[in-house]
This record gives C-alpha cells, sequence and structure tokens, in this order.
C-alpha cells in the first residue's frame, strides 16, 4: 500500500465512521437481536429480570403459525397490498400519462395537486378521513347518495373496513409513484413515437408497444418500492380502525405492535416480525425474477 | 367544425379527468381546513358543508390554551429540525467518502448498505427499545433522534450526487495543501447545496410525520409529537369534529408550506433515488 493510498483509507475511514457506527449500532445490531429474540420467551417477566429469558427455538414461529389471530392479520394485510398496491400503481400511472401528455395545460398546477396528499402527515390525514367516512354525515356518502348510492357503513363494517383504509392509503401516495413515472416516461426519446406515427400506429399500439416496454424499469422499481410499502401498513388501521371491526383491518404489523408494545411478548412479537421480512424478501425475490423472465 | 371538434375533443376529456382527479385529490385537504373554521358542530351538518356559514379561531384557540398543543409543536419542531441538521452532516460526510475516496471493500459495503434497505424498519425496533432503555434513552428526545441521525438512502443520495462532480476539482484542492476535512468543509458542502436541500426536505418530513416509533420511545405526554398526540386527542375529542380538524391543519400545514417552497428539491430528490431501479 502507498502512502497515497494508506492517507485515502484512513480519510475514509473518518468521514464513514459516524454514519457506519450509527447504523451497526442502531440498525444491524437490533435485526440480528431482533433474530436471536425471536428464538427466546422474552416477556414482560423477562423484560424486569433478564435470568428469567429463555431459549425456546422455534417455538414463537410454531405458536405463530398456529394462531388464528395470525393468519387473519396476514390475510388482511395481503388484502391490502394485493389490492391496494396494484390499484395505487394503476392511478400513478394513468396521473402520470395525463399530466405528461402534450396538448396538457396546466401540467404544473396538477402535478402539485396529485402530489400535495403524499406531503401531508398521515395520522392527520387518517383523522381527516375518520370524519370523511362518517356513515350518517360524512362527504363521502354524500358525494355517493348524489350519484344514487345508499349510505355505507365505511369503518364499522366488516366488510368495507379494508377497502375504505385500502382507498385513503391510494389517495395519500399515488401521488408519489406518479412522479417516478413521470420521470420514465420523459426518458423515452420522443423520436420513437414520431417513427411510429408514420408507421401508422394508433395512440393505443405506440401506448403498447413503446410506452410500456420502455417504462419497464421504472415499473419495476415502482411495484416493489408500493409493495414494500403496503406490507408495513400501521398507521391507517391504528388510527381509524385499531384493527377493527371483529380484527378485519388488524395488519401484521398492528399485531407485531401489540404484542411488542403493549404485552410485551417480545419474543413472540420479534418472531412476527421476522416472518414480515421473511415475505418481503420473497416478495421482492419473485418481482425480480419475474421481470428477467419477461424481458431476457 | 367537426375536423375541429375531433382534434379539441381528447384535450377535453383530459382535461375533464385531471380536473375531476385534482379535486377529489384536493377535497378531503380543503374540507379539512373549512371545517376546522366553523362554528361548534356546523362540520356534521348533512348536507355537509364546503365553506363555514361563519370563520371562526375558537378552535385553534382551544388548543392552544386548553390542549397545551403548543408544547407539542414545539417538541415536532425540535426533533425535526435536531434529526434534520444532524443527519446532514453524518451522511454527507459519508456520502463524500463513498463517492471520492478509494479503499478496499468501498463498493461491496456500498451494495451491502443498499440491499439492507429491505429490511423493513419494524424488524429492529423491539431490540431498539431494549437498547435504548439500557442507555437511559427511553421517554428523551435522544430516543427518537438517535436512530434517525444516519439514513442508508441519504448517504446514497449523497454519493450519487458526488459522483457527477469531477475528481479534478478535488485534486486541485489537495495540490494547494487544503486538508481533507478543509476540502469537505469548504468545498464539498457549499458543492452538495442542492442536494443538501433535498436530503433536508426528507428528513425533516419524515421525521415530522413520523409516528410509530414516537409512539414507542415517548410515553410521558409533556414530550408528544404532533401526530402522536393528535391520535391521543381523537380519543377524547372524538365527537369535536371542528377542532379535530383544526389540530389536523396544524399538524400537515407546516410540511405542506415547507414542500410548496421546496417542491423542486424535492421531486429531484425521489428521481435520484427512482434511477437506482
Amino acid at each position: 500500500m502507498t502512502g497515497h493510498q494508506r492517507h485515502a483509507t484512513l480519510s475514509a475511514g473518518i468521514f464513514l465512521a459516524p454514519a457506519l457506527l450509527l447504523i451497526a449500532i442502531f440498525f444491524f445490531l437490533p435485526v440480528l437481536a431482533a433474530l436471536l429474540l425471536s428464538f427466546t420467551d422474552f416477556d414482560v417477566y423477562a423484560l424486569g429480570d433478564l435470568n428469567r429469558l429463555r431459549f425456546v427455538g422455534f417455538a414463537n414461529y410454531l405458536q405463530l403459525l398456529q394462531s388464528p389471530l395470525f393468519w387473519t392479520a396476514l390475510g388482511n394485510t395481503l388484502y391490502f397490498m394485493l389490492v391496494g398496491g396494484p390499484l395505487s400503481v394503476a392511478i400513478s400511472l394513468g396521473a402520470a400519462l395525463l399530466v405528461n401528455a402534450r396538448l396538457t395545460r396546466f401540467s404544473g398546477f396538477f402535478r402539485t395537486a396529485f402530489f400535495l396528499p403524499v406531503v401531508t402527515t398521515l395520522v392527520a390525514v387518517a383523522v381527516v378521513w375518520r370524519y370523511l367516512y362518517h356513515p350518517r354525515h360524512g362527504l363521502l356518502n354524500y358525494g355517493l347518495s348524489l350519484l344514487g348510492i345508499d349510505p355505507i357503513d365505511w369503518l364499522g363494517d366488516p366488510d368495507w373496513a379494508m377497502p375504505a383504509i385500502i382507498l385513503m392509503a391510494v389517495w395519500k401516495n399515488f401521488g408519489f409513484n406518479m412522479i417516478i413515472f413521470i420521470a420514465g416516461l420523459q426518458n423515452i426519446p420522443p423520436q420513437l413515437y414520431e417513427a411510429a406515427r408514420i408507421d401508422g400506429a394508433n395512440a393505443r399500439r405506440r401506448f403498447r408497444h413503446i410506452t410500456l416496454p420502455l417504462l419497464g424499469p421504472t415499473f419495476l422499481f415502482v411495484a416493489l418500492m408500493t409493495m414494500i410499502g403496503y406490507f408495513q401498513v400501521f398507521a391507517e388501521p391504528y388510527v381509524m380502525t385499531q384493527g377493527g371491526p371483529a380484527n378485519r383491518t388488524l395488519s401484521v404489523v398492528l399485531l407485531m405492535y401489540e404484542e411488542g408494545f403493549r404485552w410485551w411478548n417480545m419474543g413472540y412479537a420479534s418472531a412476527t416480525a421476522f416472518v414480515l421480512f421473511a415475505l418481503i424478501l420473497v416478495g421482492t425475490v419473485l418481482q425480480l425474477k419475474l421481470r428477467g423472465r419477461e424481458s431476457p | 367544425m367537426n375536423r375541429r371538434l375531433h382534434r379539441l375533443l381528447p384535450a377535453l376529456l383530459a382535461h375533464g379527468a385531471l380536473a375531476v382527479g385534482a379535486v377529489l385529490a384536493l377535497l378531503p385537504l380543503w374540507w379539512m381546513l373549512a371545517a376546522s373554521l366553523m362554528p361548534a358542530g356546523e362540520a356534521n351538518h348533512y348536507p355537509p358543508r364546503l365553506w363555514p356559514s361563519m370563520v371562526t379561531f375558537e378552535h385553534y384557540a382551544a388548543l392552544f390554551t386548553r390542549l397545551d398543543l403548543g408544547r407539542y409543536l414545539f417538541n415536532s419542531a425540535l426533533l425535526a429540525s435536531a434529526v434534520t441538521v444532524i443527519a446532514l452532516f453524518i451522511n454527507s460526510m459519508a456520502g463524500y467518502a463513498f463517492a471520492k475516496f478509494r479503499f478496499r471493500y468501498r463498493d461491496r459495503l456500498f451494495q451491502g448498505l443498499l440491499a439492507a434497505m429491505v429490511i423493513p424498519a419494524q424488524v429492529a425496533m423491539l431490540p431498539l427499545f431494549l437498547l435504548l432503555k439500557q442507555f437511559g434513552l427511553i421517554n428523551t428526545y435522544w430516543g427518537v433522534i438517535i436512530p434517525g441521525m444516519a439514513s442508508i438512502f441519504g448517504i446514497f443520495l449523497i454519493r450519487q450526487y458526488l459522483l457527477a462532480i469531477p475528481d479534478s476539482l478535488l485534486d486541485a484542492a489537495r495540490m494547494d495543501g487544503a486538508g481533507e476535512f478543509r476540502i469537505y468543509w469548504s468545498l464539498i458542502l457549499p458543492l452538495c447545496r442542492p442536494i443538501l436541500v433535498t436530503l433536508a426536505i426528507f428528513t425533516f418530513l419524515g421525521a415530522w410525520n413520523d409516528f410509530m416509533w414516537p409512539l414507542i420511545v415517548l410515553t410521558d405526554s409533556s414530550k408528544h409529537t404532533l401526530p402522536v398526540a393528535l391520535a391521543n386527542l381523537l380519543g377524547e375529542h372524538v365527537q369535536d369534529t371542528e377542532l379535530m380538524m383544526a389540530g389536523s391543519v396544524l399538524t400537515v400545514l407546516p410540511v405542506m408550506l415547507l414542500f410548496v417552497v421546496l417542491q423542486k428539491y424535492y421531486i429531484a430528490g425521489i428521481l435520484l433515488g427512482g434511477m437506482k431501479g
């Protein structure tokens, strides 16, 4: 190693140290500890006296897999993700196409309007939507009554509570993906559209054969980020329904929070967190594989 | 005439759809603001009103006098500002090192950090709570600040930005005998200004809007942030629609103004983040 190189390594070390130490101590270490914790019976007694901690192997995971409540939470989370995710991506893409269209005027205004919900505080707008969803005097049911639709007990009806939460979540975050789609659209060379137009391809064909394929990488990125985010749903059900009615909006993270920080079953809650992590990992790999096969 | 209509129709449809979308996107926020200014009870009228019959600030006054909202506003502002200032330094230093120094395992280390972004933050929360409890940091401001001080995304943003800056600039400064820290402080940081603004907005908004971690760490209500206080307020004042809306406005307004003023930088950050896809 030359003197210059050694100097560079030393300087880099000094510049990196604060960030890497913080990330190691307050992120990687806890993640590892969570893995260990998930194999113990850490509970409220262990919280007071660590000697009460026992190694229990896979007992937490087995208990989890046998718990109907966990399956309910997992089912709800998958429902939220599999319905809300594609809905959010579709609306984002539609909004991006409209905002980015050549003939659109005031696109800056529309872009900001669609994006504004993204920067709002989730808890605050969840509170707002609780009132919008009020079965008797809420704005949403009033709007539906103008269309001749009977009032819906959005947050009180077990069948409607999750759709209500999905609707609110999509409203809150479609603008984020829209921005990424707009950038993806603007990266497509306009000459391609010109050439296709000269060849007589109509708008629908241009969309299918130019826009969609060239938007592929953007699509993958958006789909991945949306999936990862939607898996972690917490504040919406916490504020709007507390997981009810009849546990129909209980999410995996909400279950983890309740088990870990309300009942202090930290071993069990850690196992829940790791199952969530495993699911996100599987989802990520699956999407990457799927895309890889589509475009060799 | 017919041909003109044929040309105009798509434009009309597109703008119609955009207008409907904009109304749907903004209506909840508008209703929140309108309801917060209505006399007590008016927000529960049917059919709902979108305009206060009489503008009153009594709910805002009640929040500050009876419900100590100023305290929560202060907590939120303090925590978000502290996290932002510290995170700017720590992440910019690390991003600089990853972009401009050659050292062994640099790229592998960076790839490893990026891959770790797939780990959901909730996985770390339980042990993190126990760790901070050991340090006596539960129910302190530091308990909220410390885990937010370094972020992989922040390091990534700075690194991407600095990669585009030619090394010759740094070499010239080194020739002049400037020390490494001096180069960072008086050359790199000024160069990074746009991306630092971006990172500052992201960090501030993230910290201001965060709910789960402050909810877990801050047990004493005098230390609560606005979102936590708002969620608690809902428990006691769910009937006082106008009051709750005033609280929501106060929570949302600061970050919304910040975004409207600095939107260019915020959008730039999303796009830089999206590039790695």
